[in-house]
């Protein structure tokens, strides 16, 4: 699979399944299946997806009860609610606590809820990640940065078959009467994957303190 | 939609201790090589899905196979595992992959 591909260099010549995938591309080109365009809309929207969309449902869980209740028992129909299309797996929300904290891995290839968080990172896919994060998650945690306490739970999730996995990361205090909006600032890709806490309000406010 | 699904007509409870097949058979296989042999519970059924075993060989993925959320302990699974023993696994298992254990530790 693309298991190898996000280590080789870009101006490397293509390895076996480069140019297996680029010599099938043609072929069913020039046989008309699809055309260059279709591939280029395509590449698009794969690319054009963000976790952006994982946080606006994040957002939402957080100010609206009842939307948290629908999304943590089916994430399609949460998601639909919103206007967001489902796509092709069922994707399983897991909500993080005062007392448990939840990680997604893929350690077979690198599985990932794609139309919510968009494409994966490279670590995601890499066999560091991926084999450390069953065998000793605390410590990749502690390398994120995320000290988690050891009176919380930490639940590892192995994406290995038909699932897909979203976390939902507790509010952060402080946050008491801020929009959706606002609040979706503060759910980052790392946070949805359940390597980080989401942001703390005072760190956003400093980063926009510093771009401004 | 020939055979039911393994496990269709007699699922593992939410709650049975299961244990993992202990085989290494080749192909396609979902069930990662680390959890084989370990005995978890069953956390969650997810309902029954075509066979990715069979699909990666373009066959029909028929039987289909019951899927399960199966909890494992990480200070089961790692002895030398750092961490506190409330620590879990969550791992995706098919049925076919799977046996009834006495208990789980």
């Amino acid at each position: 699979m693309s298991d190898t591909h996000h280590d080789h260099p870009p101006d490397a010549p293509p390895t076996h399944y480069q140019r297996m995938e680029i010599a099938l591309r043609e072929i069913l080109m020039a046989k008309s299946v699809f055309t260059p365009d279709d591939v280029r809309r395509e590449v698009e929207a794969m690319e054009g997806r963000s976790a952006g969309t994982g946080a606006r449902l994040v957002a939402r869980a957080w100010v609206d009860p009842a939307f948290k209740a629908r999304l943590l028992d089916d994430a399609r129909l949460g998601a639909a609610e919103m206007g967001i299309p489902p796509g092709p797996y069922r994707v399983l929300v897991m909500e993080n606590t005062a007392t448990l904290h939840n990680m997604i891995v893929c350690t077979l290839c690198s599985c990932y809820p794609r139309v919510l968080l968009g494409l994966p990172p490279a670590w995601y896919k890499g066999t560091a990640y991926r084999s450390r994060a069953v065998r000793e998650p605390r410590a990749v945690l502690a390398e994120f940065g995320f000290a988690l306490a050891d009176d919380v739970a930490l639940r590892v999730h192995d994406s290995t078959a038909d699932m897909r996995y979203m976390v939902l990361p507790m509010r952060p205090a402080g946050t008491e009467g801020w929009s959706e909006e606002e609040l979706a600032r503060l759910v980052t890709r790392d946070s949805l994957i359940g390597v980080a806490p989401a942001l703390d309000p005072q760190a956003l406010g400093r980063a926009s303190d510093a771009a401004g | 939609m020939s055979a039911q699904a393994f496990g269709a007509a007699d699922p593992f409870a939410v709650g049975a201790a299961v244990r993992v097949r202990l085989s290494w058979p080749p192909g396609h296989i979902r069930t990662p090589a680390y959890i084989r042999g370990h005995v978890g519970t069953v956390a969650a059924n997810l309902g029954a899905h075509p066979n990715p075993e069979e699909i990666a060989f373009r066959r029909s993925g028929q039987p289909g196979s019951v899927l399960y959320r199966v909890r494992f302990r990480q200070d089961v699974v790692w002895p030398d595992y750092r961490g506190p023993a409330s620590d879990t696994l969550d791992v995706e298992i098919y049925h076919h992959w799977l046996e009834a254990a006495g208990a789980a530790r």
